[in-house]
């Protein structure tokens, strides 16, 4: 048995002997596996990325099971998801996993982002993983938008109605664009069919590279970890991070134990709230779309409603207080700085354009311009992020208290966006934007000022 | 870690916040609270009775076939055919209506909605009260009105079984809070919603009969609007039940390969 089991090893490595001579399998597993040195102090937070990847890899299997038996046609897709909830074996299963599985891959990717605020890891050398990481949030928002229309439900037709005529406020071209989006004057079966294309082929490439060129750039900088130093800069006398762990088998059977919790919570709300009291499955998309009956409160699923709200918190108010603060920024500007006088003068002068700008455009179209600016805020981050530290754990209190300050704003934003406005919600999600972009705003003020903690010169590891 | 932790806490007690303040919004009328064991299978298949004699005539149930419905209930295929379907019907049809779609506007002005996902649209409760607030009134087509549904253009398809109701007023604690039978000045009312009746004409199931076959008939729609409930609890148990053993392994698993980390 012995010489079986020596000789099986032996050709093992004849095998890999060979596929490496072509191709360089064993390279990249150490590269990327084997040999990635990962810091040793991960916690909680760190199980989100390779839970995403997960979620990835389960959206792509599922959807591709949900496509053998969806019909994209406007007269044959609402009855085909019955079928596939009634008929198809286990269809009901596959179903849920699949939507279920979009606010799964949001919640993680919002935890997945926030860690990354935390502990610095857009900042400097990380910003090209971030900068991909954000396009990747925009085509998964891209990826849940299109694929909500798919089941044809009434909250589908009227969501992908709101949301695709926002385009109409762009000048000269909207009204055209609309149109071509749509290919149709309203949402209807050549809407439906394009975006089922861009649903179940574009957009998963899209997503699938993204995702990978998101780890190239990872694993060509190295990952950071809860104390915000660079594990690199203690080596042992092998030139390894004294810090540093292979990602595999370390991490590996770590991660096994968060996709396990992970699964457990999946699967409570697939098995027994899979509606999730119309938070998940909106109790109007189980009627048919039907494009003579608007539903009462158009909604779009939780994942965009802090940004929707943002949309919808653009009134004539918000503009006449944009107008007013602008005056008032470029005075204060005028008579508090050191800048020449005609600087002065200036600043003075586009404060003036400024508000004249607010005051004679209408709100709609300031709301899509919120909404944009708001994502692309997220994108600035590593440029607004001023701190001489990376970590939570070492920054100052300014910082602290701001970001706890917007994640209160964001979350009030994410509530309002799933309710019907009234005007004393308004001006709640009013006072949230203006915290939202505050934020983003005074971002190099307040992570500049305060006093941070000292860096550890090792990463900080609890006693078990 | 404490500052974080305190963040944490301050995160998830927004995020409780905004979901209790979503449990306590989107309140609509008031509507009376149904008691539904999904595992009943004598009530589920009473609802279905109820359902096929009398709601089927005009409405659908398009995306559901009887064969299916049959099994789930356990109902014999044999009693199936002989009292739930139509003799033209093969088993495993889809349960759709014998009334055309355009006689129907004709008679009622809309076309009776399908069936099949109304518990999803509607929510158990709103169908239980709703089928219990039918009302004579005469200055309506049907001679029927609904105090849940203002002016439905549905009569009253059961009034042989529940009788006939009068409007009597409102009650300002209508839906969950009002007691079912309420005796004031002698005479009997029934609270339904928040509308109060007097039985002007007793049909064949007294008041108490009445909402027990309602309940019944709530009970199959609710499974109607998704037949996998039935089984889909009883499989999440099990299933957890094997991740939860998966992650004690996996944990031993990464406590072993950890050791040597210091």
């Amino acid at each position: 048995m012995a010489i079986h089991r020596h000789d099986n090893h032996k050709s093992a490595n004849a095998f890999m002997e060979w596929m490496d001579a072509r191709m360089p399998v064993t390279k990249v597993w150490n590269e990327h596996l084997a040999e990635y040195m990962a810091p040793k102090n991960f916690n909680f937070w760190y199980y989100f990325g390779s839970l995403a990847i997960l979620m990835l890899v389960i959206q792509l299997l599922t959807g591709i099971f949900l496509t053998m038996h969806y019909k994209p046609d406007a007269a044959l897709a609402f009855a085909s998801v019955e079928y596939i909830m009634r008929d198809v074996p286990f269809g009901w299963l596959i179903r849920y996993m699949h939507s279920t599985g979009a606010s799964a891959f949001f919640v993680i990717v919002y935890l997945h982002m926030f860690r990354g605020v935390i502990y610095g890891s857009h900042r400097e050398p990380r910003e090209m993983v971030w900068l991909i990481g954000c396009v990747i949030f925009v085509a998964l928002m891209a990826e849940a938008f299109m694929g909500y229309l798919l089941p044809w439900g009434n909250m589908s037709y009227w969501g992908a109605q709101v949301i695709i005529s926002l385009f109409d406020v762009i000048p000269f071209v909207g009204p055209s664009l609309t149109e071509w989006i749509r290919g149709d004057f309203v949402i209807s079966d050549a809407t439906l069919n394009r975006f089922f294309a861009f649903h179940v082929i574009l957009l998963p490439l899209i997503l699938v590279a993204l995702v990978f060129l998101h780890l190239v750039a990872l694993h060509h900088v190295g990952s950071n970890n809860p104390d915000g130093i660079d594990i690199y800069d203690e080596l042992d006398e092998d030139g390894h991070p004294k810090d540093g762990i292979p990602f595999h088998p370390y991490y590996t059977v770590k991660d096994l134990v968060g996709v396990c919790g992970f699964l457990i919570i999946y699967m409570g709300v697939i098995f027994f709230f899979p509606d999730m009291g119309g938070i998940l499955l909106e109790k109007d998309n189980f009627a048919p779309a039907n494009p003579l009956q608007t539903p009462p409160d158009i909604v779009p699923l939780w994942y965009f409603t802090p940004f929707y709200s943002i949309l919808r918190a653009s009134t004539e108010t918000l503009l006449q207080f944009f107008a007013y603060s602008s005056v008032i920024i470029a005075v204060a500007a005028a008579i508090f700085t050191k800048f020449k006088l005609p600087v002065r003068a200036g600043f003075i002068i586009l404060g003036l354009i400024a508000a004249v700008v607010f005051m004679n455009s209408s709100g709609k179209a300031w709301g899509v311009i919120l909404m944009a600016a708001a994502i692309v805020c997220f994108f600035l981050l590593p440029w607004l992020d001023r701190s001489p530290v990376k970590s939570i754990r070492y920054r100052s209190l300014p910082f602290k208290v701001a970001l706890a300050i917007f994640l209160v704003a964001f979350f009030i934003l994410g509530y309002l966006g799933m309710n019907a406005p009234t005007p004393i919600k308004t001006l709640m999600a009013q006072v949230c934007t203006c915290i939202y972009f505050a934020f983003f705003i005074l971002m190099p003020w307040f992570t500049s000022i305060g006093k941070t903690k000292p860096l550890p010169t090792r990463v900080t590891v609890k006693e078990h | 870690m404490k500052k974080l932790t305190t963040l944490l806490v301050g995160f998830l007690a927004s995020a409780l916040v905004s979901s209790a303040a979503v449990a306590a919004g989107g309140h609509g009328a008031a509507v009376d609270k149904v008691y539904l064991n999904m595992s009943d299978k004598a009530a589920l298949q009473n609802g279905a009775k109820l359902f096929v004699n009398y709601c089927l005539s005009c409405h659908s149930a398009q995306y559901a076939r009887y064969n299916r419905v049959a099994e789930d209930l356990d109902i014999p295929l044999q009693q199936l055919k002989s009292s739930l379907m139509f003799a033209t019907e093969k088993e495993g049809d889809l349960m759709t209506t014998t009334m055309p779609a355009e006689d129907a506007k004709a008679w009622f002005g809309v076309t009776p909605p399908d069936l099949t996902l109304v518990a999803r649209v509607r929510k158990p409760d709103w169908i239980y009260t709703y089928l219990r607030a039918f009302y004579r009134d005469d200055s309506s087509p049907s001679g029927w009105n609904n105090s849940l549904f203002e002016n439905v253009a549905m009569p009253h398809a059961m009034y042989e079984l529940q009788g006939v109701q009068k409007l009597v007023g409102k009650v300002a604690d209508g839906g969950d809070h009002a007691t079912d039978q309420s005796a004031s000045d002698g005479e009997t009312y029934t609270v339904v919603g928040d509308a109060k009746f007097e039985l002007v004409h007793p049909g064949k199931l007294s008041p108490a009969e009445f909402d027990k076959a309602m309940g019944d008939l709530t009970a199959f729609l609710t499974y109607l609007g998704e037949p996998a409930q039935l089984k889909r609890k009883t499989i999440g148990v099990f299933s957890i039940a094997f991740v939860l053993l998966l992650m004690g392994l996996c944990y031993l698993l990464k406590k072993e390969y950890w050791r040597d980390v210091h």
